[in-house]
């Protein structure tokens, strides 16, 4: 018999904690078989968020370190200042990355760390159990916004990938989505993009990919998808915003 | 060397090559100098964004297996104790340099040792302890931040070097010295890559499971008793025949010394209890005082907090006197002096 798909070696066996429908499991899958893909698994060092992808680091199967809320690219800038020649990730998501970590993601890229970010923007704080997100459309309810978000109360939402690619030190920026396989398969092209930037030494990349959290949303696994297409992609328009040669 | 120069030439003498920090008075010498040093042993020096983003690069860089250092002043090592938290129970070596200055909030920038609570009780949270070492000369900062590389690295545990201004801007000569051998545990838990060999190693505060998060703990409080019982450091004098007992750290101890020295010519017995390490804090120390002691007066430059642990270590056996200047005020030996009269009431 011949063996015509297996699982990514870049995943451990453990079984992941994610609710039924949630699409972190799918980017956890894209993002480990970029790193054996690209031959980097084995010199990989991945820094884990808090958050819902908290336990990160017992399913990427690289070393892993577990930063504070907000403080992982500072953490993956430790790492890379001493390892240069390693491999060095984030995985973070919207409350980590948007809020409470925004001063450390924008001098990461403001520094050109030649780190890769992977930023999971699902619109709400998942772990906690569904508070409103910077990135929170207007009108969606949260539990911190029973009334729905109000632009008049709390702004709009934060593009991250449209601020980040206003420094230059950002050399790949992309927005992705992961509601349907084309859009996974455009997912995975972008972050096997991102990752090269940083083997090629060239500076900070980021992907932000546009997620579901069925069970904070309140819908099915199915129609949380439907949600995301219709209503997070108007707002965050999916496309590459910067990369390297576009940089120069 | 100044002060705080002579921090950055022990630690690259100590062997560390990574420094991560942010600009503050009064300790902006010592990243100055490390930008300029660093880069020619083919370190690094990393200006933050800010104090937090400082301390969680320290963070990154020790799971990967560096020795690396931070520094900062009073409010700035405020907005570092999340970090110091998390590296004390992921526990990573690393050092620490807290160059103290007037508080609460932003304060001054004078001189003070107002961060004695928050070094040796936890600024951060959780059930932690930091060796805190306290400086009182420029020599002994110097050996002091050597031995402290060490005393991290062999027990995975961050060490803060608790200075005052003072000393940051003091001008003594130095002399580097090998500290004492220790046998330094290898460093087979960090991060750097599985080479495709071995299991991932992972850095990590996270438990869960409150069954596991006690016995991660309970093995935290195992190590802590264990540096109490090796690295406790303490200087002090004539406790046998004193009538009074000056407790004192820094550069307090030093003023506290030469009011010593000059109630002795008038005829008045005062010995003295000098803490190097205020944690783990040398509270065996105080019973070798002479029972006919009239009383411990502790000098601190602020409004009294190494007085508790003062308090802690006579039992009640003694009074505890405290005298103590803020606000960058230094205390005077003239005012150490009167304060010692008082105790003794009139009659040496």
């Amino acid at each position: 018999m011949t063996v015509v798909f297996s699982k990514t070696r870049g995943l451990t066996d453990i079984p992941t904690h994610y609710c039924p429908g949630c699409t972190h499991g799918i980017v956890h899958r894209l993002v480990a078989e970029c790193l054996e893909e690209l031959g980097v698994l084995d010199n990989a060092i991945g820094v884990a968020p808090v958050g819902c992808s908290v336990l990160a680091y017992k399913y990427f199967n690289c070393d892993m370190q577990e930063a504070a809320h907000g403080r992982a690219p500072a953490v993956a800038t430790g790492i890379k200042r001493v390892h240069p020649d390693n491999f060095v990730f984030t995985y973070q998501g919207d409350g980590d990355l948007a809020s409470i970590g925004t001063a450390e993601i924008v001098h990461a890229a403001h520094r050109g760390e030649k780190i890769s970010t992977i930023f999971i923007n699902n619109a709400i704080y998942g772990m906690t159990g569904g508070q409103m997100a910077p990135t929170t459309l207007v009108g969606q309810k949260a539990t911190t916004a029973p009334y729905g978000r109000s632009e008049e109360h709390c702004g709009r939402p934060l593009k991250v990938a449209e601020m980040l690619a206003t420094i230059h030190g950002a050399q790949f920026v992309e927005r992705v989505a992961v509601n349907n396989p084309a859009n996974i398969r455009k997912a995975k092209a972008a972050i096997k993009k991102c990752f090269q930037t940083q083997i090629d030494r060239k500076g900070f990349g980021i992907v932000e990919v546009l997620s579901s959290c069925p069970t904070n949303w309140g819908y099915t696994p199915a129609d949380a998808l439907k949600w995301l297409e219709d209503n997070m992609i108007p707002y965050y328009p999916l496309g590459n915003l910067r990369t390297p040669e576009e940089a120069e | 060397m100044k002060g705080n120069e002579a921090i950055g030439a022990a630690a690259i003498e100590a062997g560390c090559k990574y420094f991560f920090g942010y600009p503050i008075t009064p300790q902006s010498e010592l990243p100055e100098y490390m930008s300029r040093e660093l880069p020619k042993i083919g370190g690094v020096f990393l200006q933050a964004e800010s104090e937090i983003a400082a301390i969680n690069m320290v963070y990154g860089a020790s799971g990967a297996g560096a020795r690396v250092m931070t520094s900062s002043s009073s409010p700035g090592i405020s907005l570092k104790q999340e970090g110091i938290s998390y590296i004390c129970g992921a526990e990573l070596p690393c050092l620490i340099v807290n160059i103290m200055r007037g508080g609460p909030g932003l304060g001054g920038i004078q001189p003070s040792q107002t961060d004695y609570f928050q070094a040796t009780r936890g600024g951060g949270n959780g059930d932690y302890r930091m060796v805190v070492l306290a400086p009182s000369n420029v020599q002994e900062l110097v050996d002091l931040i050597i031995e402290g590389f060490d005393i991290a690295d062999q027990y995975r545990n961050p060490v803060m070097i608790l200075g005052d201004g003072m000393i940051g801007q003091m001008m003594e000569p130095v002399e580097f010295k090998a500290p004492k051998k220790r046998k330094l545990p290898p460093k087979d838990w960090i991060t750097v890559g599985t080479g495709g060999k071995r299991k991932p190693n992972i850095i990590n505060s996270l438990y869960l499971a409150p069954e596991i998060l006690e016995e991660h703990n309970n093995d935290l409080q195992k190590k802590y008793r264990t540096i109490k019982e090796n690295e406790i450091k303490v200087e002090s004098y004539n406790l046998e025949n004193a009538d009074v007992v000056i407790a004192a750290y820094g550069t307090t101890a030093r003023i506290a010394k030469t009011a010593i020295a000059n109630l002795e010519k008038e005829g008045y017995k005062v010995g003295f209890i000098r803490p190097i390490t205020l944690w783990p804090y040398p509270y065996e120390e105080f019973k070798k005082i002479n029972k006919n002691c009239k009383g411990i007066l502790t000098v601190e430059m602020n409004s009294g907090q190494m007085l508790d642990d003062v308090k802690i270590a006579v039992e009640g056996k003694f009074p505890v006197y405290f005298y103590g200047r803020t606000g960058g005020m230094v205390p005077t030996p003239k005012e150490i002096m009167a304060k010692v009269k008082e105790i003794y009431g009139g009659e040496k």
